[in-house]
């Protein structure tokens, strides 16, 4: 099966503690290890500002994740997003060749990305 | 006596300058989670500012309109708002 690059950002509640915020991304890690996904990347925003409120909430924890898998991985992933409650909002892309080569210069630094918060999880 | 036409050809000029960034630049992705970049193609009410305005091709003003409309999702930007800038 040819592996397909993705990327999914999601949001937790910021009312979690940073042991339940530390499961839950390694909850969704093991999900697409399971699944034979191949994980590239994984970025925690922390805490950042929503630009509007999102179940009463005015912040959340954003999470970055880039990975190759099969098409099949992307629905296994999203039905356990909608199953945990503590992602209130999430978002999962398929990239293309230039969305690759710009994920990969992005990564090696090449925007001089000033996101203090930006921890480099990388496996 | 010169006669003074200068100014409207001047103005005719500018216009003219208007070009779309990313064939120019080279840009071949524009990302939905920047959201200071994406800023430069929305208004103070936070909606999405027409091609003839920012002067992109057709083909980049509908990826941009995507990455928006997924930044909106992801709260990066807002979907309306009174003082954004």
């Amino acid at each position: 099966m040819e592996l397909k690059n993705y990327e999914t950002v999601f949001i937790l509640t910021p009312v979690l503690s940073d042991a339940q915020m530390k499961d839950a991304v390694d909850k969704f890690r093991k999900v697409l290890e399971d699944k034979k996904a191949e994980i590239i990347n994984v970025e925690q925003w922390g805490l950042k500002k929503l630009a509007y409120p999102i179940q009463h909430k005015s912040t959340g924890f954003y999470n970055l994740i880039e990975f190759k898998a099969t098409p099949e991985t992307v629905a296994v992933l999203e039905l356990e997003y909608r199953r945990d409650e503590k992602v209130m909002r999430f978002l999962t892309v398929a990239l293309d060749k230039h969305a690759i080569e710009y994920a990969e210069r992005r990564r090696n630094g090449a925007f001089n990305k000033s996101k203090e918060n930006k921890e480099e999880v990388a496996k | 006596m010169t006669l003074h036409n200068e100014p409207i050809n001047a103005k005719k000029q500018d216009n003219q300058k208007k070009y779309c960034r990313f064939k120019r630049f080279g840009i071949k992705y524009i990302d939905y989670k920047d959201p200071n970049f994406l800023l430069k193609f929305v208004n103070e009410q936070g909606k999405l500012l027409p091609s003839r305005i920012t002067g992109t091709s057709a083909k980049y003003q509908k990826k941009v309109a995507q990455a928006v409309k997924r930044a909106r999702h992801l709260a990066l930007l807002p979907y309306v708002t009174d003082s954004l800038k």
